[in-house]
């Protein structure tokens, strides 16, 4: 099962849940027998600002820079015939007289330009805008990926991060911690997921960020949605009636409790901090596991 | 005309509560033009209650489509598309081949240019919308990108692009940009060409994380920047840190703002905080516009 974490607002709790519900059914399983590699894996694809680290302090094994495949001319094979600058959709060549300029942020690495180049003077090669690590926080399999500073595209390093996913099966456990936000990054985390579950706060902000996340997760992906509400309690009911009128489930509620939010603060994993949220989170991962069924 | 563009890397730190707080104090003392730069989740508008006056049409980039009339169902564009955009259709042989996953196609017309049956061509999509709205204290730019829609940092860009114009015709002393979290595509579009960024933090391990990251995005685009920050009493210990820290690179920190449930209780009547309320967070918010006031004069006295 290929759950996706997401919220659209930014700091309600995502990365408390994802990194919760990591520990609870690890612990659950180390309990029973000890769980095959890559029965519970964690993927952060925030990879703007990655934090699940900071929770699950995993052992890092394996580093790779990952990136685009931007074009190198050969100036001596090139005819200055202005083709690969006519199909590049991102305007990331241009040709001044016989030189070609390549303005490698442009570049979604497509590889139209090399492929349409009529002289094969075009070749490509990995441009680095972020790494993907690899390794393991006792029984869970943790990736996550880290955008380099000043680059614009989140997707690219979050592909590749997608390609480090552990199998899929019903008595596995991948969870994705999701960017804020319902644009693109958001999209590819949502792709491919069997569910998303959507962590808000009850608040005007929370709800209405809320709204624009269901509209790409259920309404744009097909997916069935499920809501975690956040310092339950404040706020307002707007929420909790948007989720009833919906037909969305609310599957887990925190309250606004000083405590949790000095677990949080300092990097500690629900579970540990508060040993009765252990069965919380395995009530969660059970209401998650029907609703993906169904 | 100055540029403020208001900023955290992590989520949730209470960017809009101060952009909007600043925005009313601003409004009392100058002329002032504000963008929300959040435009996936655009939420300054649910605490300053717009009045629509322009409402445009995004176009963002381009989507490739099939004339499955034409289509021989040769696969040389599957075989072209890098981002997997190109979906088999499961079983008849005779029904359509090929389809685009329109979530994963990225506009790039690979596809296009090997089909031998010129079968694909690009349309442009309306990703979004934007507008241009009255509020209580001036002007507001702001947009709505559809759902799962690209070029975020495009429609960030035509936004700010407004209220400098708008900043302009009305001759307004301040923009204020309410920029999204992060550090990718719309974040950089929201910083450019700002005089000065405001990164609100939370002492939380994460908070520190997303700020060290964030500050070297200001410092990779030359943008001066300083910090606030929020809910500073949660945690003493990494509040320090972020003193620390920023010490360190010469940064100033320039408010402590107390964790405060009146922030709650005006978000939910649609209110700012400062206009809600006189405690010691409406205080702290009326100092911190000062202090943005005298590093702004600060930056023109040098150039």
């Amino acid at each position: 099962m290929i759950v996706t974490v997401a919220s659209g607002k930014g700091g309600t709790g995502k990365t408390t849940v994802a990194t919760g519900l990591a520990v609870a059914v690890a612990t659950a399983l180390d309990q029973e027998q000890a769980p095959a590699d890559g029965t519970v894996q964690l993927i952060d694809c925030d990879v703007e600002e990655p934090n699940a680290h900071l929770f699950l302090k995993p052992a890092i094994q394996a580093r790779r820079e990952v990136g685009v495949l931007t074009p190198v001319v050969d100036q001596a094979k090139c005819n200055g015939c202005r083709r690969c600058a006519e199909v590049c959709a991102y305007h990331a060549i241009a040709v001044l007289g016989s030189e070609v300029l390549v303005f490698d942020e442009l570049c979604h690495g497509c590889g139209s330009c090399a492929t349409n180049c009529p002289e094969r003077a075009i070749r490509e090669e990995l441009r680095v805008t972020g790494v993907v690590e690899e390794g393991r926080s006792g029984p869970i399999a943790f990736a996550h990926g880290i955008l380099n500073v000043g680059e614009a595209m989140a997707v690219p390093v979050i592909r590749e991060l997608k390609r480090r996913q552990a199998k899929n099966g019903p008595d596995r456990l991948v969870i994705r911690d999701a960017p804020p936000g319902t644009s693109c990054p958001v999209v590819e985390c949502l792709r491919g997921a069997d569910y998303a579950l959507m962590v808000t706060e009850p608040t005007p902000f929370g709800l209405h960020d809320l709204r624009m996340a269901v509209g790409v997760a259920r309404d744009e992906l097909g997916l069935p949605v499920g809501v975690v509400i956040n310092r339950d309690g404040v706020g307002d009911r707007g929420v909790e009636e948007y989720c009833r009128r919906e037909g969305i489930p609310v599957l887990m509620r925190i309250p606004l409790d000083r405590r949790i939010a000095e677990a949080c603060s300092e990097g500690v994993p629900l579970p540990v901090a508060l040993p009765e949220y252990l069965g919380t989170f395995l009530s969660l991962y059970r209401r998650l596991q029907e609703g993906v069924g169904r | 005309m100055k540029q403020i563009v208001v900023l955290s890397g992590k989520g949730g730190t209470g960017k809009t509560t101060v952009a909007a707080s600043l925005a009313h104090l601003a409004s009392r003392q100058g002329r002032v033009v504000l963008a929300d730069a959040d435009v996936d989740a655009a939420n300054l508008e649910l605490l300053l209650a717009p009045r629509q006056i322009e409402v445009h049409e995004f176009t963002g980039g381009k989507l490739a489509v099939i004339d499955q009339g034409r289509c021989m169902g040769c696969g040389a564009c599957e075989a072209a598309c890098r981002f997997g955009a190109i979906v088999p259709n499961q079983g008849d042989f005779r029904a359509d081949r090929f389809r685009i996953d329109s979530h994963a196609c990225e506009g790039c017309a690979a596809c296009v240019y090997s089909c031998p049956a010129n079968a694909i061509r690009m349309e442009d999509q309306v990703a979004g919308r934007w507008f241009v709205s009255e509020t209580r204290f001036g002007p507001l730019a702001h947009a709505h990108l559809f759902a799962g829609q690209e070029n975020s940092g495009k429609l960030v860009t035509r936004v700010k692009q407004r209220a400098r114009e708008i900043a302009q015709e009305e001759v307004r002393d301040y923009v204020i940009v309410d920029a999204p979290p992060g550090i990718g595509c719309p974040v950089i579009a929201a910083c450019s060409g700002a005089d000065l960024a405001l990164l609100v933090a939370e002492p939380t391990v994460a908070g520190v994380h997303d700020l060290e990251r964030m500050l070297a995005t200001t410092d990779h685009f030359r943008v001066p920047a300083l910090v606030a920050i929020n809910k500073h009493d949660l945690n003493p210990a990494r509040a320090r840190e972020i003193d620390l820290f920023c010490k360190s690179l010469g940064v100033p920190v320039v408010a402590r703002i107390p964790f405060d449930t009146t922030v709650t209780e005006a978000m939910v009547q649609g209110r700012t905080v400062t206009e809600h309320a006189d405690g010691p967070l409406s205080k702290e918010l009326e100092r911190l516009w000062a202090a943005l006031l005298t590093h702004i004069e600060g930056a023109k006295a040098c150039t």
